[in-house]
């Protein structure tokens, strides 16, 4: 079972990586989100998959008895889920309101891709030498 | 009940940022609200720094769960004199953003939004969880992301994308990283982790796992090669957001590389360690060389930045009780000083009407107190006797020779020249230069405020005081160094309760 999580865990990486780095903004989006996920089911895998009981106490007893489910990794994947989800939402109307403004979400556009001050080093025109610095 | 201090850094500037979003409409209440709740900050920073002289470490479990389970907080030297250095540099911004920032960013939320910032560094400082760390980071990330996309300009934005982008895909590795850590160990309170990943067999993914880390934290705090997002978005900041950012937030990273470094991956550091002592050249140097290439003031710091990050992350790559004396002393100088600059480039701004040194010029005749005010910071960043930039370039570079790193010394000590070489054209620039006359000065000149000069000053006499009197401060330094070196007190603070 844990073989199989991390190759799924790999896969989605590799997938969210290759949606980040193709330099459009908005499969960046979709990639963070695919790699939260693989990231929370590689934290589910790391908590041990042995037992799927859940672990409730029962009423007699005081404390857990017999084998069940780690319930600490569920917890840090609730947390990272409802975080990823507010870092998703906030990335998405920042996307729309650079949009606004850019008209372009494609980073090898002009205003992401010449972004840095003229420093005289190239002519912004001709694209040749320049002769201010 | 002493223990309840470690609570308060973090609860007072998240109770007055509550109370801030009341006052949002009206710029003065908002404007002396915000000061009192730095000021309460401070003095809660202060009693924190004075219990831990007497005490040297301490914890408190929240809520009471039992050790390991539950969260908890813990302050040593190392924390308790983070948390101090930020509420100073909080309590600066929020006196100079007085007469800086508009009443339209105050109506948007900028006050609360900085007294998030500054609970949530307080809480990643304090913390001795690795996830609750990672929660810290998360508020930081949030709080930074508010105050970045206010206001509407059009640089703003593609900056803003690339300091958001490049922090979430820093978080993602670090919960990666502490998800592996969880797996391998089975918990992720620090002090535990110190004992249970020395028994940890399969050293390749220890190292691996110590490898994200680097890579997350390296992000954060700017490293080489991961440092571009930060020149691309300091500069279109406001100028107390930018002071802030540029004092506080790469520091935080470079606080969690200290714990995690010496506390936790301490097994393999002929691997770790050398990792980091590359990269901490190659910031150094890339950084100061990025910077010469610069005009417009705040690019020139930003890259700055970046290059002395180096210096501290090489003093832990060191890993002796000197070198980390020595880190310790140049985090608080450079928080400081550096932070000191970003205010200065807004009186730059303000007197002269352009950020870019090739619009501006002769400001030495018109404003003097300016030039004094730019004078001291810049040449104590550029190590210069008797301020405290040169006792923390002294010490990282003695500490160097001292564990027989020659070449790495002699690269501290070239990369020291270079930044004087940054900031003598600044000043030869902006202050001595005639102002050109086909210089287009794109904002209006705007009279100089007493409200703006004050912590600029101030700062500047924090570091002139801690450069003459660094006897003590030095050997406050040793004892963190030797505390973070070998950290049964961290350990005892944590697990025996006290």
């Amino acid at each position: 079972m844990e073989a199989l999580l991390a190759i799924l865990v790999g896969l989605m990486i590799a997938a969210a990586l290759y949606l980040m780095l193709s330099g459009v903004l908005v499969r960046f989006v979709f990639g963070f989100t695919l790699m939260g996920n693989a990231v929370n089911l590689l934290i589910f895998a790391a908590g041990r998959l042995n037992y799927s009981d859940p672990p409730l106490i029962d009423p007699q007893q005081t404390i857990l008895t017999g084998q069940a489910a780690n319930a600490l990794p569920q917890a840090l994947i609730l947390t990272a889920i409802v975080i990823g989800f507010a870092m998703t939402t906030f990335l998405l109307i920042l996307l729309v309101r650079t949009f606004d403004q850019t008209r372009t979400l494609d980073t090898d556009q002009p205003p992401f891709h010449c972004e840095l001050p003229d420093v005289g080093l190239v002519d912004t025109k001709t694209g040749l030498p320049g002769k201010k610095g | 009940m002493m223990k309840m201090l470690l609570v308060f850094p973090v609860l007072v500037p998240m109770g007055v940022a509550i109370a801030m979003v009341l006052f949002r409409l009206d710029k003065q209440k908002a404007n002396t609200a915000a000061l009192m709740g730095a000021l309460l900050h401070g003095f809660v920073s202060i009693l924190l720094m004075v219990t831990i002289l007497d005490r040297q470490a301490m914890a408190l479990w929240v809520g009471n769960w039992p050790a390991p389970a539950g969260i908890c907080l813990v302050a040593d030297y190392l924390s308790a004199v983070m948390v101090l250095i930020t509420s100073v540099i909080h309590t600066a911004v929020i006196i100079y953003a007085r007469k800086d920032i508009h009443s339209s960013q105050v109506r948007m939320g900028f006050y609360p939004f900085m007294q998030l910032l500054t609970a949530a560094v307080c809480g990643a400082f304090l913390t001795g969880d690795l996830f609750n760390l990672y929660v810290w980071f998360e508020v930081m990330l949030m709080a930074s992301f508010g105050i970045m996309v206010m206001g509407h300009s059009s640089g703003r934005m593609t900056g803003a994308v690339k300091y958001v982008t490049m922090n979430l895909l820093s978080t993602l590795f670090l919960i990666t990283a502490i998800g592996l850590i969880y797996g391998l160990t089975g918990t992720l309170n620090l002090a535990d982790l110190h004992e249970k990943m020395a028994l940890v067999e399969n050293t390749a993914l220890v190292n691996s796992v110590a490898l994200l880390l680097i890579t997350a934290f390296g992000i954060k705090s700017a490293l080489f090669p991961l440092f571009f997002w930060l020149p691309a978005s300091y500069h279109i900041l406001p100028v107390p957001v930018s002071a802030f950012f540029a004092g506080m937030l790469t520091k935080v990273g470079v606080y969690a590389l200290i714990r995690m470094f010496t506390l936790v991956f301490v097994n393999d550091t002929a691997m770790t360690h050398t990792t980091l002592m590359i990269l901490a050249v190659l910031t150094m140097v890339s950084g100061v060389i990025a910077a010469a290439s610069q005009t417009e003031i705040r690019r020139i710091l930003s890259f700055h930045i970046i290059s002395q990050v180096g210096y501290m992350v090489l003093g832990l790559a060191l890993f002796t009780p000197l070198a980390l004396a020595g880190t310790l002393i140049y985090l608080v100088h450079h928080i400081v000083v550096k932070a000191n600059l970003f205010l200065v480039s807004g009186l730059i701004r303000n007197a002269a009407g352009s950020f870019d040194l090739k619009d501006i010029g002769s400001l030495y005749k018109t404003n003097g107190l300016v030039s004094v005010a730019f004078f001291i910071p810049a040449f104590s960043l550029a190590g210069f006797p008797p301020l405290s930039g040169f006792w923390a370039k002294l010490l990282i570079i003695y500490a160097c020779l001292e564990s027989q790193h020659y070449m790495l010394g002699a690269v501290a000590a070239v990369v020291g020249l270079m930044t004087v070489f940054s900031m003598t054209k600044i000043w030869s620039q902006a202050f001595w230069k005639p102002l050109p006359t086909d210089g287009n000065a794109r904002v209006a000149v705007r009279p100089l405020s007493a409200w703006m000069m004050a912590p600029v000053l101030g700062l500047a006499i924090i570091t002139i005081v801690t450069g003459l009197f660094m006897e003590p401060v030095y050997r406050l330094a040793m004892v963190a160094g030797e505390q973070l070196m070998n950290p049964v007190q961290y350990i005892l603070a944590v697990k025996g309760g006290g």
